[in-house]
């Protein structure tokens, strides 16, 4: 069993979302042509929840979309049998619109990576933003997020665990000790 | 979502359904859901086979299965080339061995096989490094015909356990139906088989399937209907009186759907004989799923062109290490 420690609670990890989605509307000069796309699988839980956050403070419905990148990812020949892919669902052409690209952690960038990959085959937005929860470091690409609910900078042999209520039933931000 | 790598891995060839367990034939259903939606998509293609050289090795002619498992090649990205190669009268296995050797020799990582002979995919499958996929070996399998068949009717009903499915027509000759058999009842559906006694195997209902003498029996009996094409091209001798006969005795026809106790689901793998096995008003009519089918073909055949890739790579490197 890995130990863990707390990095964010219930109470202050709606404060962080609460906040990111005002900085979002903020970054893009207010809702026009916005659309939230969560990475399977928590990023979608954290987009719907912004999504309804936005919607509550500007009184605008905002398009939500999920992108699953399992088959964009670069290390497939790599993770043995094939990973379960999940559902990609955005709504219609992404041409001129502002993208937001919710994901729980970042760390390597190589899904962020992958990420921008399939939605250039869905078409031109005029503008793709990254919004993450957790900032863990650990770059491999140079990929840098626009908008991080927290930065930790994180050990070896530790991960970051973000647990949503939606899947996990509870939710919770945790560093957990691996080695 | 946790999922058992070691029990789900399909191993580096598809020969058949007989060998799967149902948990595998579930997975390649569940992993072919997501592979519906790219087909949807303004730009039908994603990179997860970029790089990968598949040959398409057709010893018996196919239209509909070769164009199907194509689209799911270059939907995945990958390298594909088409071998049409009618069947001559040298011995087929030295034939094989042969074209073995020279693809293997041209750094190929798949095979999809389709042959006149049973076990064709299999002996393939056995002497070479790269991934083997069953496209229809003779009498004995047709697996990605049976896993889409199997995908249809879950959309349709939502779930292949408890389904009566009746299988009617050629079954003798017939490696869909063999493979269906072995999908449908691993994944607890009822199976019945309807056809005239000549084109019955001996001893099938050892497959645990039943027997339904009559047409009219499946009709009464049945959720769906699978009708199979008259494979005349494999019929050396009088199987049947004649095609009119065939279709008077044996064929699907409105007024026949017009007396089942409910709508029957109406599938055919293709290509049809309109008029004989299946009536007009039966392909084209709102219980049909013909077409779904075809669309489904390309989604299952992405998710096993997938899972073949994504899971052997050390399979497929330590078996080419161990031939060199």
């Amino acid at each position: 069993m890995p130990s863990r420690s707390p990095l964010l609670d219930e109470r202050a990890i709606a404060r962080t979302l609460a906040r990111m989605a005002v900085e979002i509307v903020e970054r893009c000069h207010g809702t026009e042509g916005l659309l939230l796309v969560g990475i399977q699988r928590r990023g979608v839980e954290l987009s719907e929840r912004m999504g309804r956050l936005i919607e509550g403070a500007e009184g605008v419905q905002i398009p939500l979309g999920k992108l699953d990148i399992t088959l964009y990812r670069d290390d497939l020949q790599t993770v043995g049998v094939g990973p379960v892919v999940g559902e990609t669902k955005l709504p219609g052409s992404l041409d001129g619109r502002t993208v937001v690209i919710v994901d729980d952690v970042l760390h390597t960038g190589r899904t962020i990576r992958a990420a921008l990959d399939e939605l250039a085959d869905f078409g031109r937005p005029r503008r793709i933003l990254l919004c993450v929860l957790v900032d863990r470091g650990g770059r491999e690409l140079p990929i840098q997020p626009d908008i991080a609910g927290r930065t930790v900078l994180v050990g070896p042999g530790e991960r970051v665990d973000v647990f949503v209520s939606e899947l996990d039933g509870r939710d919770s931000v945790e560093l957990a000790r691996v080695d | 979502m946790s999922i058992d790598a070691a029990t789900l891995a399909l191993g580096k060839d598809l020969i058949g359904l007989e060998t799967l367990s149902a948990a595998q034939i579930q997975f390649i259903l569940d992993t072919a859901e997501p592979f519906k939606e790219v087909s949807e998509r303004a730009i039908k293609k994603v990179p997860a086979l970029r790089g990968k050289t598949i040959v398409n090795l057709f010893f018996e002619s196919s239209t509909r299965t070769r164009i199907s498992f194509e689209f799911a090649e270059k939907r995945l990205s990958a390298d594909t080339v088409n071998v049409a190669t009618q069947v001559s009268s040298v011995s087929k296995g030295e034939t094989l061995v042969d074209t073995a050797r020279n693809l293997e020799a041209m750094r190929i990582d798949m095979v999809v096989i389709r042959h006149g002979s049973s076990g064709a995919a299999k002996f393939l499958g056995d002497r070479i490094a790269s991934n083997v996929i069953n496209a229809g070996d003779g009498k004995h399998e047709h697996p990605t015909q049976a896993l889409l068949d199997l995908l249809t009717l879950r959309d349709k009903f939502g779930r292949i356990d408890g389904l009566k499915v009746a299988i009617c027509g050629d079954i003798l000759h017939s490696r869909v139906a063999r493979s269906n058999i072995w999908g449908l009842t691993k994944l607890g559906a009822e199976v019945g088989v309807c056809g005239p006694p000549s084109l019955l195997p001996r001893n099938i209902e050892s497959l645990g399937v039943t027997i339904l003498p009559r047409i009219e029996d499946a009709i009464e009996w049945a959720d769906a209907l699978n009708i199979l094409r008259l494979q005349l091209e494999r019929m050396q001798a009088g199987f049947i009186p004649s095609l009119r006969e065939y279709n008077r005795v044996f064929g699907v026809t409105r007024e026949r759907l017009a007396r089942a106790p409910k709508d029957l689901v109406i599938l055919h793998p293709g290509p049809m004989n309109r008029g004989v096995e299946i009536d007009s008003d039966v392909a084209d009519g709102e219980h049909s799923v013909i077409l779904p089918q075809v669309t489904n073909g390309v989604a299952v055949r992405m998710a096993v062109l997938y899972l073949l890739a994504g899971g052997t790579g050390a399979v497929a490197a330590a078996a080419r290490g161990e031939a060199a």
